[in-house]
């Protein structure tokens, strides 16, 4: 129901206008003070009135922190593990909603786990993985004494070695790993009508068919969803990128900005700080401004 | 075109059983529907011919390959669907031509192929539009027409009108029989439509709960109902039923208070039966005229063309159709008269029909 008061109006809007300006504030900040120059930036307290180094900060923040490369390895990042998510929870969940099969509950429910084990709780296994891909299964030869007697009979000693750390599938593979694009999927498909379906099989497509020809297409708006969260998510992550990037020629635009705090006793380069930070906002900005229209209609789901 | 042959077909799921055994021959070419109340099983057994359930006993089989184990696409059956199926994020065109582009077939025959079909059903304008900027007859057509494209041997439809405005229904109706008639493909429609099951019929089936009740053309469907369920379900309104019980030199009505001379036929004194009288076959005539029997009038229902006229009969139920120029007043008497003829009998226990009597006229009790 939609009540039309003029006092509730103004009050809602009241409302809208402080969450506003508690949104918008910290950015103002941010920018005022990537426009002054290193002494008015760290006058108490600082003016609010835009300086004139803007451009100049922007240009020292950029080589500085060699934004160059390092922005470019977020986008890889980002846009891999939104383009993996997709694809993974697609699938996932089309296996799910979609098939009858032994143990599909069992994983459902293994899928379902990984949402109470976010990679911040599982980081130090997760890590082992990484730095040997192979490792779980030279464990499980060497239990099992299979390494032992491959020793033994042939004379070559087992020793499995695959490292994702310091690459681009070391970034981006554990951060797909998780469930909640399956949800979103899932959520999803079982809204498609079950004549749909009976038609395509009427018509003659197979299972890979109708999920390439007909589901595909009418989760447009989920997958622009699912995408845009991700990438903003994967270009966030701080934590994971910091551990396993050793080598700079792979380190991320948000691990970089550390470079651009000044340190304790060092000079308070503020204005630079502020100015990389505006440079590393900006491109998940442009994705949301972007996808604004099909993300909104993936989350809300009313398509009539 | 195909014969479909079905020898006893059951389908059970978990718990309970919902078609039992079900038998039907359907001559290629036929126009074949079958009716019945919600869950009497009708769309299930349409979908077993269809391969979208797994038949659970029995066989069918189409041109005489039992198809019991093919997928649908392998049986040769297009289906028209209730809600139409269509899918939403393609054009009138990518609809009608999607079984021909999973087929492989070339797009240039694919194009020629939809034309040809679009032309049929008078979709060409409209070959470009998504679903969604239809209108519920065209969507029908797109329907129809994604079904057509395929030249199948056999078409299946599941209640394919019951979302259209009762007027497109009768334009749609027609459209559907003109069409069977143009193809002469083997043909099975489902529906709860009375009217429409009459009208589209070569031959209709009558389901209840599982079972088929009756299979014959319309007319003989109507005229010889071969069970109480359908001759109420068939007709409307629905045939009268009066509970008799068979006595030495005829029958005893509602509860003794009626009576009607008939033949008892090898019927034991005492056999409960049901008579029932169709609306249309009473007519009404003056209170007190000999051999009609005396009524109340509750209700007059205006249908236009005639009346639905419903009495009270010693407490019993009773309509009257008529297109005569009547208006009783509710709570006037009134006779009702009707020719033995049209009398049909139903067992009471098995509510199977009883073609032994021999009617008189009623005549009222003492």
């Amino acid at each position: 129901m939609v009540e039309r008061t003029p006092f509730l109006n103004f009050f809602t809007h009241v409302i809208l206008f402080v969450g506003f300006v508690l949104c918008i504030a910290p950015f103002v900040v941010v920018t005022i003070a990537a426009s002054h120059n290193l002494k008015d930036v760290n006058d108490v307290p600082m003016s609010l009135l835009p300086g004139s180094d803007f451009w100049l900060n922007i240009k020292t923040a950029w080589t500085t922190a060699d934004l160059g490369p390092k922005l470019l390895n977020s986008f890889i990042m980002a846009a891999g593990v939104a383009a993996g998510k997709v694809m993974i929870s697609a699938l996932t969940a089309f296996s799910i909603v979609y098939f009858r099969y032994p143990g599909r509950t069992f994983i459902f429910w293994l899928i379902f786990v990984t949402l109470m084990l976010p990679l911040e709780v599982r980081i130090v296994p997760t890590y082992a993985v990484v730095a040997n891909v192979l490792s779980p299964y030279q464990t499980i030869l060497d239990l099992t004494g299979l390494s032992w007697l491959i020793e033994k009979v042939s004379g070559v000693q087992v020793s499995l070695s695959l490292g994702l750390l310091n690459s681009y599938s070391g970034l981006i593979l554990p951060l797909i790993a998780t469930a909640t694009g399956t949800f979103l999927y899932r959520q999803f498909f079982l809204t498609v009508p079950d004549e749909l379906t009976e038609a395509a099989r009427m018509d003659g497509a197979g299972a890979l068919r109708f999920f390439i020809d007909i589901l595909l297409p009418l989760s447009r708006n989920n997958m622009a969803a699912l995408g845009t969260i991700m990438f903003l998510w994967a270009w966030n992550q701080y934590l994971w990128p910091l551990l396993i990037t050793t080598d700079q020629s792979h380190a991320t635009a948000v691990t970089e900005l550390k470079q651009l705090i000044p340190n304790v006793g060092g000079i308070p380069e503020w204005n630079i700080a502020m100015a990389g930070t505006l440079i590393v906002m900006l491109p998940p900005l442009i994705v949301v401004v972007a996808m604004q229209r099909w993300f909104v209609r993936g989350l809300i789901a009313t398509e009539k | 075109m195909a014969s479909i042959t079905i020898r006893d077909v059951k389908k059970s799921y978990a718990k309970s059983q919902v078609v039992h055994g079900v038998d039907l021959d359907i001559a290629s070419g036929e126009f074949v529907v079958i009716l019945g109340p919600s869950g009497c099983g009708k769309s299930t057994l349409l979908r077993m011919i269809a391969g979208l359930e797994d038949i659970s006993g029995g066989t069918i089989a189409i041109d005489g390959i039992v198809v019991n184990k093919l997928e649908p696409r392998e049986r040769g059956c297009a289906m028209v669907f209730q809600n139409y199926a269509l899918y939403p994020h393609m054009s009138v065109a990518q609809n009608i031509g999607y079984s021909l582009k999973v087929a492989g077939v070339p797009a240039a025959e694919r194009t020629q192929r939809i034309q040809a079909v679009a032309r049929t059903l008078e979709l060409e304008h409209l070959l470009d539009r998504k679903p969604m900027a239809l209108s519920g007859g065209q969507r029908q057509r797109v329907a129809m027409g994604r079904a057509m494209i395929r030249e199948p041997k056999v078409f299946l439809f599941d209640e394919p009108l019951s979302n259209l405005d009762a007027k497109l229904r009768v334009q749609m109706r027609s459209e559907i029989r003109k069409l069977h008639r143009r193809l002469n493909a083997t043909s099975v429609f489902v529906t709860h439509d009375q009217v429409e099951a009459m009208t589209l019929a070569d031959r209709l089936v009558v389901m209840n709960g599982g079972r088929v009740e009756q299979v014959g053309t319309p007319g003989e469907v109507y005229s010889r109902p071969a069970s109480r369920f359908v001759a109420t379900f068939v007709g409307a309104p629905a045939m009268n039923m009066l509970e008799g019980t068979v006595e030495l030199d005829g029958l005893s009505l509602l509860g003794g208070s009626r009576r009607l001379a008939v033949q008892r036929a090898g019927l034991a004194v005492g056999t409960q039966v049901a008579v029932g009288i169709r609306p249309e076959a009473v007519r009404l005539v003056a209170p007190g005229t000999a051999g009609a029997l005396d009524a109340t009038v509750d209700l007059v229902e205006e249908l236009g063309a005639g009346r639905v006229i419903y009495v009270d009969l010693d407490g019993a139920s009773f309509s009257v159709m008529t297109s005569e120029a009547v208006h009783p007043e509710p709570g006037s008497t009134v006779g009702l008269r009707f020719s033995p003829d049209d009398l049909h009998f139903f067992s009471s226990d098995t509510g199977t029909r009883i073609e032994v009597f021999k009617a008189s006229v009623p005549e009222p009790a003492l």
